[in-house]
């Protein structure tokens, strides 16, 4: 598809936005530490989110442990699972996968792929960094506490989340909250970046239908999160007054450890209100990037072009937007009227359809393509089966006569997992696998990336597959032990052995990815600038890694859309962006 | 970037006007808002995500409004004044919305002189406007200090609903955080304006830009939104 807005007798025209200054780094400290330079955040981020998930799994190891082998583990108390389980979603949800992909594959690809030198307000940029990292150690410092964690589950909701049953009651739950409105700044400083950068420094030559699926996942997200954190930062600084100040926002008035609580007047349902409203879209804050970057992998490793870009432009869009109007379908059981039910389980049915014009687009676009099984391929591959597989199960869920007796039973913990843990996890690896060269230089070792690859995939299904049965018997989630109880089969209790098991192998198998991670770094095979044959426009920089400024002297100019791939009569199988059509003769920044 | 948007930018050929122009516009290269600058675009959609904090603040005040079961205090009641031997309901409120609305006024003409480049002109109306904006967080500072000494508190008031002395104190506390920074902002570009760092394009402490007049504007966006704010809050929580 080369459709050239330039015509060949005037040329490129010039562009509108002249030439910026870059902060240029005069010390190692502000070249690599308190950088403004979006590759160094990006990095910088990654390696904070990834560190504190490490965390995240661990104690996901734990509450297997306990599961898996009730009784047998005497340092897990019942409080302790409970904080487990709260600060286990709490960072995989937001401090992991949110400022992964935002925050880490934002921040690196968004000027790269739209052609700018960096992100428009770098200053601004690095601060979000920063406030990102005092928002983890903040969370992490709950651990030490006394009280430890909040154990509130991580939805936190009110009375229980401040009530003195509540593990982590005294400091946990306090901090759980600073930290989440910490992470909101930091978020949107970052994210206000992200957007103007999308929508205003984009190259000569590149148009908003371009750009890579990756930017447009990224992008919508971002502007989700910009309109879906703030009900989270006003639940969390009410639910904040009512714990510090003794307010009754969310508190109704009720008798604790037979006291007549302070409180009186509040509405919990408001809470879970305002916390759906974020808590919704966030699963797509998640997914969209995953959708993005899916899309790229699949189009790169099957050398062909993505099949109907602009539906899947449009189904990105349209989840986006959906995405504001389901939240009430997470409350099904929390007493609201029923007629809003049937608002929420129509409004949340008809997000199937453009994730299903997703779904279609990816596999026609692996019809008949000549699909290379690279490791971000593998993992591609394996984005669409999870996401299908978590999205099916979704419209269990999505129905209310469906969702009731399933409610908090195990089954929705694995429909989650798969939807928006494992499918999105899967689009992280595969994103890494594909551009650490282009961050590094060097490959990823191949034989640790394949067992890394086969161990996670398939484990991820030994995992959460019974899940899905342990569900419908009826095994409730949150539980720290289900004892004797006569509807639960002793088959459920080997079934919860075997997923402790393969839990425990797939922890193994991320830390054999993080080895690779740092021993690819010194001894990886050299990549050069494009190993994969990439048309993108973040595979064309003049060095690998990309040097300060991304492009040398000249700005590129985008003449194509991203995916040139097998052309007919090219001489090569893909067609960079930035390759001049015949007749037109490549061109400097002009002016 | 505010800088080149002024200097550098090349006006492009004449467009189509309407919803053809948006359509041309946002199928363009480059840029979705023409003559938009990066810095104008950021504010904007910063004040759209500000915006929902402050439609979720409200929402959820309302809700707790009408779902309480105990009285809700009067607010012409709770804030009148006792003027001479007159009792003048919304008295205070009436003279903050003023001074805010009329702070608006101030910010509006330094924007203009801002473009014009007079430098004196374009400080002074900034720093009348940032003085306005202290008399009203300084107006709301002495209304907390009469409702607290009535005995009103986050948790409890002696009239009704424990929700109202919560709601105002949370309300007009984020609100009134909002304009205090708006201070700061007024005051620290007022100066960088008397300076003459906009002439000479000096370029700022931490982020190395050169600075621009457009700066003036940006702020008063900011302002201008602060003020558009309390019009609601005026509305929901005082006259309701």
């Amino acid at each position: 598809m080369v459709d050239v807005p330039f015509d060949t007798v005037a040329g490129v025209p010039p562009a509108e936005v002249g030439e910026v200054d870059l902060y240029h780094p005069k010390s190692w400290w502000t070249r690599y530490v308190f950088s403004q330079d979006a590759k160094v955040i990006a990095i910088q981020y990654s390696i904070t989110a990834m560190s504190i998930g490490m965390v995240a799994l661990v104690l996901s190891w734990l509450m297997r442990l306990q599961l898996g082998f009730p009784g047998t583990f005497s340092f897990i108390d019942p409080n302790q699972y409970l904080q487990f389980i709260t600060m286990h979603g709490m960072i995989m949800v937001i401090y992991l996968l949110t400022a992964l992909f935002l925050g880490g594959f934002g921040n690196y690809l968004i000027p790269l792929m739209v052609g700018a030198r960096d992100m428009v307000f770098p200053y601004v940029n690095m601060l979000s960094y920063w406030v990102y990292l005092l928002a983890v150690v903040v969370l992490v410092s709950t651990f030490f506490v006394p009280g430890g964690p909040t154990g509130a589950g991580w939805t936190l909701y009110p009375p229980q989340a401040i009530l003195s049953g509540t593990p982590g009651q005294d400091w946990g739950i306090i901090l759980m909250l600073a930290s989440l409105i910490l992470f909101i700044i930091g978020f949107t400083m970052g994210g206000l970046n992200y957007v103007v950068t999308v929508l205003q420094a984009r190259t000569r030559g590149m148009t908003l239908m371009r750009l890579p699926l990756t930017v447009w996942g990224i992008f919508t997200a971002t502007v989700m999160a910009l309109l879906a954190f703030p009900a989270l930062l006003v639940a969390s600084v009410m639910l904040l007054l009512d714990r510090l100040l003794g307010t009754s926002f969310f508190m109704p008035t009720l008798v604790e450890m037979g006291q007549l609580t302070k409180y009186g007047g509040g509405s919990p349902i408001l809470f879970q209100h305002l916390f759906w409203f974020f808590g919704h879209p966030e699963v797509y804050i998640v997914a969209l990037p995953a959708f993005g970057i899916i899309s790229d992998l699949i189009s790169v490793h099957a050398r062909k072009n993505i099949f109907g870009y602009r539906m899947m432009v449009w189904a990105i869009v349209a989840i986006g937007a959906l995405s504001f109007v389901v939240w009430a379908h997470h409350m099904y059981v929390s007493g609201m009227h029923p007629y809003f039910g049937f608002f929420f389980a129509t409004t949340t049915l008809i997000i199937a359809i453009p994730t299903a014009i997703k779904v279609y687009n990816w596999v026609l676009t692996l019809w008949r393509g000549d699909i290379h099984l690279t490791i971000p391929m593998l993992f591609a591959l394996a984005f669409i089966v999870t996401f299908v597989n978590g999205g099916l199960t979704g419209l269990f869920l999505g129905n209310v006569v469906v969702d009731v007796p399933l409610s908090d039973t195990m089954f929705v913990v694995a429909h989650f997992h798969m939807v928006m843990g494992i499918a999105p996890i899967m689009a992280v690896f595969g994103g890494i696998y594909h551009w650490y060269p282009k961050i590094t230089g060097r490959m990823l070792n191949e034989v640790l990336g394949r067992f890394h690859f086969w161990v996670s995939f398939l484990g991820a299904y030994a995992i959460f597959f019974p899940m899905h049965y342990l569900g419908l018997l009826g095994m409730p989630r949150r539980y720290h032990d289900i004892g004797e109880t006569a509807f639960v089969p002793a088959s459920a209790h080997d079934l919860n052995a075997f997923m402790s098991v393969a839990a425990l192998i797939v922890g193994f198998a991320q830390l054999v990815f993080l080895f690779n991670l740092v021993w690819s770094l010194f001894k990886g095979k050299e990549a050069g600038g494009n190993p994969w044959g990439a048309a993108s426009l973040e595979w064309q920089t003049p060095e690998t890694p990309p040097g300060h400024g991304n492009w040398g002297k000249d700005l590129p100019i985008v003449y194509r859309w991203a995916y040139d791939y097998s052309v007919p009569g090219a001489a090569r199988d893909f067609v960079p962006q930035n390759e001049p059509p015949a007749g037109l003769l490549a061109q400097g920044a002009g002016p | 970037m505010a800088e080149t948007a002024l200097t550098n930018t090349i006006e492009p050929p004449a467009r189509p006007g309407g919803w053809r122009g948006i359509a041309a516009d946002w199928s363009s290269d480059q840029r979705a808002f023409k003559n938009v600058s990066w810095g104008k675009a950021m504010m904007w959609i910063f004040l759209l995500s500000d915006t929902f904090i402050f439609s979720c603040f409200l929402l959820s005040y309302m809700t707790a409004r009408m779902s309480t079961t105990v009285p809700w205090p009067n607010p012409s009641e709770v804030f009148a004044l006792t003027i001479g031997d007159k009792r003048i309901p919304l008295i205070l409120i009436a003279i903050m919305t003023f001074i805010l609305i009329s702070s608006s006024g101030t910010m509006a003409m330094a924007v203009n002189f801002g473009y014009r480049r007079d430098r004196v002109k374009t400080a002074a109306l900034m720093l009348a406007t940032a003085a306005f904006g202290a008399t009203f967080v300084g107006m709301q500072a002495f209304e907390w200090t009469k409702l607290i000494l009535e005995g009103v508190r986050p948790w409890g008031n002696p009239w009704g609903a424990a929700q109202f002395g919560a709601s105002f104190f949370m309300i007009t506390g984020f609100h009134g955080t909002h304009v205090t920074i708006g201070v700061i902002f007024l005051i620290a570009i007022a100066r960088k304006v008397l300076r003459g760092d906009f002439d000479v394009e000096r370029r700022g402490f931490f982020t190395s830009r050169k600075g621009h007049y457009e700066i003036v504007e940006i702020t008063g966006l900011y302002w201008h939104f602060v003020d558009l704010v309390w019009v609601f809050i005026f509305a929901l929580f005082y006259l309701w």
